[in-house]
């Protein structure tokens, strides 16, 4: 960032005496230029136009046979009742519960991997990080085909549930709401005779009842499987910054009587609070655009209960042929991300900033109080 | 006791350590065994290391249909992205970092506004683009778009601006040209920052779905990915012959599982340098 404010006068003065650069850097430029304009910018234009036509992938887009219908193809997934509304807002719940289940549970369970790895008196630690990375860098698709078997009814996953007694679910063919589950469990409802109330109550073309579902056991899968595969990518990211942790700051820590408890709480973590940001931040930038599984997994079944934005908007376009519909559903999800992503940034920068000002003086301050009774 | 909590630490950790090993590792052990057992071992014991009657039937089925071609294509189309990005993003990020010219700080602009456009909403966008000039289901629709990549001239960008210039201002007195000095005296002191970029470069096409879904539509032009995710819809006739699949995911998985071996320590920096971008 520095090279853009600091070079100015410098560069002023270097463009007059080296005439050639202004030539030799569009010349390095051009074929970047080209191709991400060619196919990013522009498609991203054309895509926009698309999302306001009724084109249906025959012929050109901008032919006059396409009819302009300004916003219908955006009303129809908000503010219209009707079958489209409902898919996307089937979508928009799953992977609500999705984010919502997979970005604090990858985020924890990475974090706790980086720190046992970190373990100083570790012997063998680069075989652990080699293993809890390795699917990161393993193409999702062999990673979904493995997981498609381990999790088939009688697979791997049941017959390992079997031997300690547990009759496992027929995994991904499985819809039923994992909130529902809990509640019949605890006594709250018959998942077979939902309560009236909940039932009836339509918002967005879907019941409460349908609301509150819960990711299914089938998405829960699919769960699982990403956080799987990627604890490890943001394992590594913990390491890094745990081995910028001075010593010192751990020993004094220890010097001053604080335990080993009080020492991550009070030290370790406060040191951490940028990266747990950062990974956060990637989560959710990541987990919002789900589709390959989908896509190789479930199609977006049973029952619609693995549909995401992502595979909706693929499906609606490539496999309905509502070329509009798809790319409205692409453009409300790339807002969402980007609000979110924003969000985000803005929480990042403000944590960022004051904590690496406060390093210092938390070296001295916090195990003081940490270790008040 | 300070030494006895100790020791029942370690216990503990290791015990940890070695139950998600166990749950992280388990996995390519069931793929590499049930790749070479019978089907009907494959739905009677999946839990079994030992295949009981070894058979390399699934890669000989593998073998005798498109698997070979997309393997091909995924090699062409990884090897081509490889080495464009390299080339073509190290140059872009050479010239946002040294070359002083008007326009460059919109285009670096630019290049954020690019890296923050999530992926997967590129999907119609892409295919319309390759739609509209004609080169929708044609080989190069699937490596044209992906040979330069947005992050990957950042990557290069802040590494150039990490190298002091005191050596490319001795070449320049000496009489060099701007090219001259990028090839023979810049990119040789990039020698990390290249690899790094080739392995991401790598595995991002090896492992790339989305493109290669919107990009073709005929078989002959599939590669791995598209492919092989083929085969859980009953591609091959594989609908529930998981010998087939697994046999599939492991000959997709072993030229990662190379590259990753090979070049551990920058793939620890490769996750790091995807990461400052965030």
């Amino acid at each position: 960032m520095s090279s853009l404010r600091q070079p100015r006068g410098a560069g002023t003065r270097r463009r007059t005496g080296l005439p050639d650069q202004k030539a030799a850097g569009w010349l390095f430029l051009s074929p970047m230029v080209l191709i991400l304009g060619l196919f990013l910018v522009i498609p991203i234009g054309m895509a926009l136009w698309v999302s306001f036509t009724d084109w249906t992938g025959r012929g050109s887009p901008f032919s006059s046979r396409v009819s302009f219908v300004g916003g219908d193809n955006y009303s129809a997934l908000i503010t219209q009742e009707g079958l489209s509304r409902q898919d996307f807002m089937l979508s928009m719940r799953n992977t609500f519960y999705y984010v919502l289940g997979v970005v604090p549970v990858q985020t924890v369970l990475a974090l706790f991997l980086a720190v046992i790895v970190n373990q100083k008196f570790l012997r063998g630690r680069t075989f652990f990080r080699t293993a809890f990375y390795f699917p990161s860098v393993v193409s999702s698709v062999a990673i979904s085909l493995v997981f498609l078997y381990l999790f088939t009814g009688t697979g791997a996953i049941n017959r390992a549930l079997a031997a300690v007694g547990i009759v496992g679910p027929n995994w991904l063919q499985d819809p039923r709401g994992v909130l529902h589950l809990l509640g019949d469990q605890l006594g709250f409802w018959n998942i077979d005779a939902p309560p009236s109330g909940l039932a009836s109550t339509q918002v967005m073309n879907l019941s409460l009842w349908e609301w509150m579902k819960g990711p299914s056991v089938a998405l829960s899968t699919i769960m699982i499987q990403v956080i799987w595969t990627t604890a490890g990518t943001f394992m590594l990211m913990f390491l890094a910054a745990l081995q910028d942790l001075p010593t010192e700051v751990e020993e004094a820590a220890m010097v001053d009587g604080a335990n080993r408890w009080q020492r991550f709480r009070y030290v370790t973590l406060p040191h951490l609070r940028p990266t747990v940001l950062l990974v956060l931040t990637l989560g959710v930038i990541g987990t919002w655009q789900v589709f390959d599984q989908m896509y190789v997994m479930t199609q977006g079944g049973p029952a619609k209960t693995t549909l995401t934005p992502a595979y909706l908007s693929y499906a609606a376009a490539f496999n309905q042929q509502q070329w509009g519909q798809g790319a409205a559903i692409a453009f409300i999800l790339f807002l969402l991300i980007f609000v979110l992503t924003s969000i985000q940034r803005w929480v990042l920068r403000d944590g960022d900033e004051p904590s690496r000002r406060g390093r210092r003086t938390r070296v001295s301050a916090r195990p003081e109080t940490a270790v008040q009774p | 006791m300070r030494t006895r909590t100790g020791a029942g630490r370690q216990v503990a950790v290791y015990a940890a350590l070695v139950v998600f090993a166990v749950i992280y590792i388990y996995p390519f052990i069931i793929q590499l065994s049930t790749s070479f057992k019978t089907d009907a071992e494959a739905n009677t014991n999946p839990l079994g290391i030992w295949p009981q009657n070894p058979t390399s039937e699934a890669f000989r089925r593998l073998g005798e249909e498109d698997f070979p071609l997309w393997f091909q294509n995924s090699i062409v189309v990884t090897v081509i992205v490889t080495v464009s990005r390299v080339f073509l993003c190290s140059l872009a990020g050479y010239a946002l970092a040294r070359l002083r010219f008007r326009g460059r700080d919109a285009v670096f602009t630019g290049i954020l506004a690019v890296m923050a456009v999530p992926g997967v909403v590129l999907l119609i966008p892409k295919f319309l683009i390759l739609n509209y000039l004609g080169i929708y289901n044609t080989f190069p629709a699937l490596f044209v778009p992906l040979m330069v990549d947005a992050a990957s001239v950042f990557i290069m960008k802040q590494f150039f601006e990490s190298i002091p210039p005191s050596v490319e201002e001795a070449a320049r007195i000496d009489g060099a040209g701007t090219f001259r000095i990028f090839w023979s005296v810049v990119l040789p002191m990039a020698r990390p920052a290249l690899i790094t970029l080739s392995i991401l470069s790598f595995q991002g096409s090896w492992n790339e779905l989305g493109h290669f879904i919107i990009a073709t539509s005929d078989p002959a032009l599939f590669t791995l990915t598209r492919g092989v995710a083929q085969l859980t819809s009953g591609g091959l006739g594989a609908g529930n012959q998981f010998p087939i699949t697994m046999a599939a995911a492991l000959l997709m998985t072993i030229p990662s599982a190379l590259v990753f071996i090979v070049f551990q320590r920058y793939f620890t920096q490769g996750a790091n340098a995807g990461a400052e971008k965030g």
